[in-house]
């Protein structure tokens, strides 16, 4: 407490550096589920475009309880459910692991989508030229569909960015949280939001104009 | 693992947490209804000629694409006490999401006017309808075919995303799960069960938008 009796300080720049690490934190969780999350989710991709009609109702209907459910709520889910299990974990895991299935969840209808992109004639040539099934795969499906859905992996990409904001309420301290402890500390709310927000879209709007950018040059 | 499952709370707790799930649903479809009236505003605003109308609907487009709905509903709770100005947590997450959607819909609604080509505009002046007319019988139906689809897909996302609600206090679904997790402990119990009902209002809401679309585009593919 300072001698006016005033109990809050001001924003200082210490409180910048605070929140500048905050965001790393951020990137890391989001780099970290993002790439887990789309190698899961490629696999599951595949398996609901090339998979019998069970393999593809099993996985779809999985993949949907992911996405008909609020992550908020899968967070806490998964939180309490290592604990009452016995295997409490720190909130980064937890949110990592939760964050790789939602973004797998989501990366394995794009990657459907790109797989089924692919003209199949296209596949019959490869395959009536030679060229066995994982040949196929690597050489025609793979650079043909990853230019259909690329810009649509950017934006699932984009969403768990933000979307790692919601590990904040099982107390990982990433850059929301990070904000609100600063609220606390300062009471200088506009300040720090109007900050945050820039943060936030400093991270994400150069990867959404660069994904735009890539989309229109593949397309000529 | 000694833990023992307990359900009764919750399921004593089951009226109320109906009672919030009402709620969330309010909250969403209000949240839609002016999310969307501002998204055809901001669309239109993007295509306008006129820099201000343009600049003003790019900023509202970006800021809300390229920030977390969370920061958003925190935003409009806590960021505008500097100025004195408490919204209540009803009031914060309607704007939020509001502002929120409305900056996704703008989008689709862009990519649902641009693939109408605009000699369809042009033949039908030709023909004698005013813009009015042509808008209302030419233009809409066929934007709102294109639109459809993403439409209860973001409207199903609202739905999901009113649960952060409860981070600003509301007592909707989840808000009021977290205020009996509060009161039992039993975290597990009442979010599993949450999970439930929140699955199954995106199954039902899903299948309601599919039988109307259904019967609005007169069984085409929608």
């Amino acid at each position: 407490m300072d001698p006016a009796g005033n109990a809050f300080t001001d924003l200082r720049w210490v409180d910048l550096l605070f929140l500048g690490e905050a965001a790393i934190r951020t990137i890391q969780i989001s780099a970290v589920s993002i790439f887990v999350g789309t190698v899961i989710g490629v696999i599951l991709g595949w398996m609901l475009a090339s998979g019998n009609i069970f393999v593809r109702l099993l996985v779809n209907s999985l993949l949907d309880v992911f996405r008909s459910v609020p992550l908020i709520i899968q967070l806490i889910l998964f939180d309490s459910f290592v604990s009452i299990a016995g295997f409490p974990m720190p909130a980064f895991w937890s949110g990592t692991i939760v964050l790789s299935v939602y973004t797998a969840a989501l990366v394995a209808m794009v990657a459907r989508a790109g797989i089924e992109a692919v003209d199949p004639n296209l596949r019959r040539a490869a395959r009536s030229l030679g060229m066995g099934y994982w040949q196929d795969m690597r050489y025609i499906v793979w650079p043909v569909g990853i230019r259909a859905v690329f810009p649509s992996w950017i934006g699932v990409s984009l969403s768990v960015l933000k979307d790692s904001a919601l590990v904040s309420a099982i107390g990982y301290l990433e850059l929301l949280r990070a904000s609100q402890i600063l609220n606390t500390k300062t009471q200088e709310s506009f300040k720090i939001m109007l900050l945050v927000g820039l943060f936030y879209f400093l991270m994400s709007y150069p990867i959404s104009k660069a994904g735009d950018y890539i989309e229109k040059k593949w397309q000529q | 693992m000694d833990y023992q499952f307990l359900w009764r709370p919750v399921f004593k707790a089951l009226p109320e947490l109906v009672d919030a799930a009402l709620l969330t649903m309010e909250v969403s479809i209000i949240s839609m209804i002016i999310g969307l009236s501002i998204g055809l505003l901001l669309s239109f605003g993007r295509r306008s000629k006129h820099f201000v109308p343009r600049t003003l609907s790019t900023i509202w487009v970006e800021l809300a694409r390229n920030t977390p709905v969370l920061f958003q509903i925190f935003f409009f709770y806590w960021g505008l006490g500097e100025f004195g100005i408490f919204l209540s947590s009803y009031v914060a997450v309607v704007t939020a999401l509001s502002f929120n959607t409305a900056g996704y819909m703008a989008e689709t609604f862009r990519g649902g006017f641009n693939a109408i080509s605009n000699t369809q505009m042009q033949a039908s002046r030709s023909l004698g309808m005013s813009f009015l007319q042509t808008q209302r019988y030419i233009i809409i139906p066929q934007v709102l075919r294109v639109v459809y689809y993403p439409m209860t897909n973001q409207f199903i996302w609202v739905i999901l995303m009113s649960s952060l609600g409860m981070l600003a206090g509301l007592r909707e679904l989840t808000g009021e799960t977290m205020y009996f997790n509060s009161r039992t402990f039993r975290t597990f119990e009442f979010f599993a069960v949450t999970a439930v009902i929140y699955y199954i209002i995106a199954k039902l809401v899903m299948i309601a938008a599919r039988l109307l679309g259904w019967k609005i585009f007169k069984g085409g593919k929608i």
